[in-house]
C-alpha cells in the first residue's frame, strides 16, 4: 500500500461522506447557534483525529488478510514470530498520542460548553423556565409574567438562560439545532444556556423516554427578531388564562399531543413552587398535603447547583 | 388467594400476543410430545438437567442463548417494522404500551438472557479444558447458576402471556419505574427475573475466579494461561465486583415498590440520580463483561488460523487487565447530561478515552498476528475480520460520545443506539458466533458446515451495516431513541432501510440455525476424530472431541504458552501414560433444577403478590439447599480400568490419523 493510494482512497471516502450527508437534512450538523456550532466542530475534529488511526487499521486489516491468505505461498511465513519491541512500543504510543490530544480538547471544550456556564454577551439574557410534564412542556417567562405550553420564542443573538425541572418523571430538554441537551428532573433544577444566530422555528423535544405519550412530547422553539419576540409576548399576554396552582394542577393530568397554549399571567414564584418538594403533596393527584412531606422535604437537597459546585 | 392475578391479567385482547401464545403452546406440545414419544425424559434428566459437567452446562447455556436470541430478535424486527411505518401521523401497528414493552424486553433479553448466557456458556465449555482441569471448582454451584438463569428466562417469558412486561426501558430508570408511574406488574417481572438470574451470574463469577486461580494444571503459571482464559479471569472478577451493585439497585427499587420506601421517588427525599449512578456502576463493567471474553475468542481464532502464536501476548494480557480496572472508572459517561460540573464530566470523558488505548493495542495485536501468517479463511476467521473492521468504527463513535461536548447533542439519540449495537453486534455477537463455529467440534465431536456459516456471516455483516448506518444518520438528524411514532416524513426512508437491514440479519440467524441442522444431519461426514480439527494450539485441543467427562485421563503439563502446539512439535502429543489412575469426579444432582423451579415460584409469587406461593418458593429453595448441604454422597472415583478402556477406544481411530495431523502441521511449517 503506497502513500498515494491511501491519500486517494481517503479523498474518495470524504467525497462519499459529503454526498451522503448532503442528501439529507442533518439537524445536528446544521446548527443555528453558537453552542451547536462549537459542538459540531468538536464532532468533526474528534472524528478526524481518530480517523488517523481507524482508517489505516481497517485498510491494514484487509490488506494483511488478503496478503497472508493461506493460498498465497509466496508471502513470507514466520510461524514463530510473536514479539517485536519496536512494534509493541509503537502500538501503545500511537493511541496514547491521539488520546492525549483528544483529552486536551475534551478538557477545554467541556469547560467551554458547560451547560451551566453563562454565555458571553453584551445583551442581557432572557430567562425561560421549562417544566416537563406528562406529556408536554410548560414554559414560564418570569421576567414577562407569561407562560406557554409546547412553544417558546426568543430573539436571535440574545443568550437564553433555561432553568429546567420536571413535574413528573425524568425527561431531557433538547433543541437539536441549537446545541446541548440536559435532563429535567423533579425536585431539582438543571440549567442550560443557548443562543440562536438565525431566525427560524426549530424542533424541540424530550430526548429521554418518559412513558406512553413520549413520542409527541415536542415543542416549537421560535428564534425571531426583537420585534417578533415582543409580538409573541404580547400575544401571550392577551391570553385570558392564569398559571396558578389550580391551572398547574390540571396540567399535571397526563395528556398527549397537547396543542400550543398561552397563559397571560403567572402567579409569582410558580417555578419555585414546582421545584419545592413541599408542593409534591399537590403532585400526588388528589391527596391532601400532610405534615410529613414538608418535614421530609427539608432533607431534599436541590441537588444540582450544589453538586456541580462541589465538584469544582 | 391469587394476589393481583386474575383471568383478566391475560391479554386476550392483543392478537399479536395471543398468536404468539398459540405458537408457543403448539411448539411446546410438539417438543414435549416428541421427547415423550422417543422416551428421552430419563436421558434428559440423568444426562443433562442434573449434570454438573461444565461442558454440558456450557452447551445448555448456549442453547438457552440461541433460543433467547430468537425472542430478542422478534422484538427487534417488530420495533423496526413499527418505526418503518409510523411516520408523519401514522401510528403503525403497535400502540405505545405494547411498543414500550417491546423495546424494554429487547434490551433486557439481549443483554441478560442472550449475551450473558452465551459468554458464560463459552467460558464453561472452554476454560476448564484450557487450564487442564477436570471440572470447575464448584460443580454443583455451576449447575445452580445455570438453573437460576433459566428461572429468570421462565419469568421473563411468562410476562409475555400473563400480565405485562416493564415499559420503562432496559434499565428501568426511576421515577418512571416507580409504582406511581408504572403501577402494573411489568417492572416487578423485570426486577425478579434479573435478581434471580443475577444471583446465578454472581455465583458463576465466583466459581470461575476460583477455578482459574486454583485449578490450573501443574506448571501453568498465570502468564502461561491461554488468552481466552485470561479474558475469562478478568471477566469473572468484573462479575463478582459489579453484580452486587445491580443487586442493590434493584433491591432498593423493589423496596420502593413493595415496602413504600422512597429511595428513588420524586417525593419524601427520594432521588433518582442515585439509582442511575448505581445501575451504571454495574452497567458499564457489564458491557466489558460481555466484550472481554470475546476479545479472548478472537485472539485464539486469529492465532490458530494464522498458524502463529498471538503477537504480543504480554501486551494483550496487560491491556485486558487495564480494561478491566478502568471499566469501573467511567460509568458517569452514560449521563453527562445530568448536570454534573464541567470538571466531573471532563474527568469521566477522558477516563473513557483512555480505555480506548488498551483496546487499540488489542486490535494491533490481532493485526500483527495476521502479519506473516498463513491465514486460512474458515468461518471463525471471517467473523474475526468482520469484527476488526466493524469494531474500530464502533470504537471511533464511542470515543466521540465520550467527549462531553459531542455527547450533549448525541446522547439518547439513535446515533447512540447505532454505536452500542455496533459494539454489541460487531463485537459480542460476532465473537459468540465465531466461537460457536470454532469450538463446536470440540463440544459436539463434529464440525459445522462451512457453506451455511459463510452465508450467515455475510448476511449478518451486510445486515448490520444496512440496519445501523441509517440509525447513525438519523441520530445526526435529531431522532431520539424509543419513539413509537414521529412526525418528520424525511426520516421514514432511513427507517425503512434499517428495517431491510434487520431482515437481512434475520436471514443470517436463519442460516446459522440451518447450518446447525445441516451439520447435525451430516455429522458422520464432518466427524472430528483427532480432537484437533483446526491445528489448535492450546490444551482444549489435546483431548478428544467431545472430551470424555473427565476431560483429561492424565493432567497435561502446562509449562509453555500454546502448550499443545509445543507438544505436537516436540512429538509428545497424544502420548499415553504407562499406567492410568483413578479419577475423582462429582456426582450429578437435581438440586439445582429444584432450586431453579422453586425460584420461579418465589419470583412469580412476589410479582403477583401471592404471598403463600412466594413463601413456598423461598422455603423450597432453602430446603433444597439444606438437603444438598447435608448430602455426603456427592462424589465418586472412576476406576483406572474404565479410564484406560475409554482412552484406548479413542486411540483406535486416532492412531491412524496422527500421521496425517503431523503432515498437515509440518506442511505449514515448511511453507
Amino acid at each position: 500500500m503506497n502513500k498515494r493510494s491511501i491519500v486517494t482512497s481517503l479523498r474518495w471516502m470524504c467525497a462519499g461522506v459529503a454526498v451522503l450527508l448532503s442528501g439529507c437534512h442533518m439537524e445536528v450538523l446544521s446548527p443555528k447557534g453558537d453552542i451547536g456550532m462549537d459542538e459540531r466542530s468538536l464532532i468533526f475534529i474528534a472524528l478526524g483525529l481518530m480517523s488517523l488511526v481507524v482508517i489505516p487499521v481497517i485498510v491494514l486489516t484487509l490488506v494483511f488478510a488478503w496478503k497472508y491468505r493461506a493460498s498465497n505461498t509466496k508471502a513470507t511465513y514466520a510461524p514463530k514470530w510473536s514479539h517485536s519491541t519496536a512494534i509493541e512500543a509503537a502500538m501503545w504510543a500511537i493511541p496514547c498520542v491521539i488520546i492525549a490530544i483528544l483529552a486536551y480538547i475534551t478538557w477545554t471544550s467541556t469547560q467551554r460548553l458547560d451547560p451551566y456556564r453563562p454565555l458571553q454577551s453584551k445583551v442581557r439574557p432572557i430567562t425561560i423556565q421549562a417544566v416537563s410534564l406528562d406529556w408536554k412542556w410548560l414554559f414560564i417567562y418570569p421576567d414577562y409574567g407569561v407562560a406557554s405550553v409546547n412553544q417558546i420564542a426568543f430573539p436571535v443573538d440574545v443568550p437564553v438562560h433555561f432553568e429546567i425541572t420536571s413535574g413528573t418523571v425524568m425527561n431531557a430538554f433538547f433543541i437539536p439545532q441549537l446545541g446541548s441537551q440536559i435532563y429535567a428532573m423533579a425536585g431539582m433544577e438543571t440549567q442550560l444556556h443557548l443562543i440562536a444566530r438565525e431566525q427560524g422555528t426549530y424542533d424541540g423535544l424530550s430526548s429521554n423516554y418518559s412513558g406512553a405519550g413520549f413520542s409527541d412530547m415536542r415543542f416549537n422553539a421560535i428564534a425571531t427578531s426583537q420585534q417578533g419576540f415582543q409580538d409573541w409576548i404580547k400575544q401571550a399576554k392577551a391570553a385570558p388564562a392564569t398559571l396558578d396552582a389550580s391551572a398547574y394542577q390540571s396540567l399535571l393530568v397526563p395528556s398527549q399531543k397537547v396543542p400550543v397554549s398561552y397563559y397571560g399571567s403567572v402567579t409569582p414564584g410558580m417555578f419555585g413552587h414546582i421545584l419545592q418538594p413541599g408542593m409534591k403533596g399537590m403532585a400526588r393527584a388528589g391527596k391532601p398535603m400532610d405534615g410529613m412531606s414538608a418535614a421530609a422535604g427539608m432533607a431534599v437537597v436541590p441537588a444540582h447547583p450544589t453538586q456541580s459546585k462541589a465538584a469544582e | 388467594m391469587f394476589g393481583k392475578l386474575s383471568l383478566s391479567s391475560i391479554p386476550f385482547d392483543q392478537p399479536i400476543v395471543m398468536w404468539t401464545l398459540a405458537g408457543v403452546v403448539i411448539m411446546g406440545a410438539f417438543v414435549l410430545g416428541a421427547v415423550t414419544y422417543y422416551r428421552k425424559w430419563t436421558y434428559l434428566w440423568k444426562e443433562w438437567f442434573t449434570t454438573v459437567d461444565h461442558k454440558r452446562i456450557g452447551i445448555m447455556y448456549i442453547i438457552l442463548a440461541l433460543v433467547m436470541l430468537l425472542r430478542g430478535f422478534a422484538d427487534a424486527i417488530m420495533m423496526r417494522g413499527q418505526q418503518a411505518m409510523a411516520a408523519a401521523g401514522a401510528q403503525g401497528y403497535l400502540p405505545p404500551h405494547h411498543f414500550d414493552q417491546i423495546f424494554s424486553a429487547h434490551g433486557t433479553i439481549m443483554i441478560f438472557f442472550m449475551a450473558m448466557p452465551f459468554v458464560v456458556g463459552l467460558m464453561n465449555m472452554i476454560v476448564p479444558l484450557q487450564i487442564g482441569a477436570r471440572d470447575v471448582a464448584y460443580p454443583f454451584l455451576n449447575s445452580l447458576s445455570f438453573w437460576l438463569t433459566a428461572c429468570g428466562v421462565v419469568l421473563i417469558m411468562l410476562s409475555l402471556f400473563i400480565g405485562d412486561f416493564s415499559a420503562t426501558g432496559w434499565l428501568a430508570y426511576p421515577p418512571l419505574s416507580e409504582l406511581k408511574f408504572s403501577p402494573t406488574v411489568g417492572v416487578d417481572y423485570y426486577i425478579w427475573a434479573l435478581q434471580l438470574a443475577g444471583l446465578g451470574t454472581t455465583l458463576s463469577g465466583i466459581n470461575f475466579v476460583v477455578t482459574i486461580l486454583r485449578m490450573r494444571t501443574p506448571g501453568m503459571a498465570l502468564m502461561k494461561m491461554p488468552v481466552f482464559t485470561w479474558t475469562a479471569l478478568v471477566t469473572n472478577i468484573l462479575i463478582v465486583a459489579a453484580f452486587p451493585a445491580l443487586t442493590v439497585a434493584l433491591a432498593l427499587l423493589g423496596a420502593d415498590r413493595y415496602l413504600g420506601m422512597h429511595f428513588f421517588t420524586n417525593d419524601l427525599g427520594g432521588n433518582a440520580m442515585m439509582y442511575i449512578n448505581l445501575i451504571w456502576i454495574w452497567g458499564h463493567p457489564e458491557v466489558y463483561i460481555l466484550m472481554v471474553p470475546c476479545f479472548g475468542v478472537y485472539s485464539e481464532i486469529i492465532s490458530t488460523f494464522s498458524g502463529k502464536p498471538l503477537f504480543g501476548y504480554k501486551s494483550m494480557v496487560y491491556a485486558t487487565v487495564a480494561i478491566g480496572v478502568m471499566s469501573f472508572l467511567v460509568w458517569l459517561h452514560h449521563f453527562f447530561t445530568m448536570g454534573s460540573g464541567a470538571n466531573v464530566n471532563a474527568f469521566f470523558g477522558i477516563a473513557t478515552m483512555i480505555i480506548s488505548i488498551p483496546t487499540g493495542v488489542k486490535v494491533f495485536n490481532w493485526l500483527f498476528t495476521m502479519y506473516r501468517g498463513r491465514i486460512r479463511f474458515t468461518v471463525p476467521v471471517l467473523w474475526t475480520i468482520g469484527f476488526m473492521v466493524t469494531f474500530v468504527i464502533g470504537g471511533m463513535t464511542g470515543v466521540l460520545l465520550a467527549v462531553p461536548g459531542a455527547d450533549f447533542v448525541l446522547h439518547n439519540s439513535l446515533f447512540l443506539i447505532a454505536h452500542f449495537h455496533n459494539m454489541i453486534i460487531g463485537g459480542v455477537v460476532f465473537g459468540c458466533l465465531a466461537a460457536l463455529n470454532f469450538w463446536f467440534p470440540k463440544a459436539m465431536g463434529f464440525k459445522l458446515e462451512e457453506r451455511w456459516g459463510k452465508w450467515s456471516f455475510w448476511c449478518w455483516l451486510v445486515g448490520f451495516y444496512v440496519a445501523f448506518v441509517p440509525l447513525y444518520m438519523l441520530g445526526l438528524m435529531g431522532a431520539t431513541r424509543r419513539m413509537q411514532h414521529y412526525d418528520n416524513p424525511a426520516w421514514q426512508p432511513y427507517f425503512v432501510v434499517a428495517f431491510i437491514g434487520a431482515a437481512i440479519i434475520f436471514a443470517g440467524i436463519g442460516f446459522t440455525l440451518l447450518q446447525i441442522v445441516v451439520s447435525i444431519r451430516n455429522r458422520e461426514a464432518n466427524r472430528d476424530l483427532t480432537g484437533d480439527p483446526w491445528g489448535g494450539r492450546t490444551l482444549e485441543w489435546a483431548t478428544s472431541s467431545p472430551p470424555p467427562f473427565y476431560n483429561f485421563a492424565v493432567l497435561p503439563k502446562g509449562e509453555e504458552l500454546d502448550q499443545f502446539w509445543h507438544d505436537k512439535e516436540a512429538g509428545v502429543a497424544y502420548r499415553q501414560p504407562a499406567k492410568y489412575e483413578d479419577i475423582h469426579m462429582p456426582r450429578n444432582t437435581g438440586v439445582g433444577v429444584f432450586m431453579g423451579a422453586f425460584g420461579v415460584l418465589l419470583g412469580f409469587g412476589l410479582i403477583w403478590h401471592i404471598w403463600w406461593l412466594a413463601i413456598l418458593g423461598l422455603v423450597g429453595m432453602i430446603g433444597s439447599f439444606l438437603t444438598r448441604a447435608y448430602d455426603r454422597d456427592v462424589d465418586y472415583y472412576v476406576p483406572a480400568a474404565e479410564v484406560e478402556k475409554i482412552e484406548r477406544a479413542r486411540m483406535v481411530p486416532l492412531n491412524g490419523l496422527i500421521d496425517r495431523v503431523d503432515v498437515a502441521a509440518s506442511e505449514q511449517r515448511v511453507a
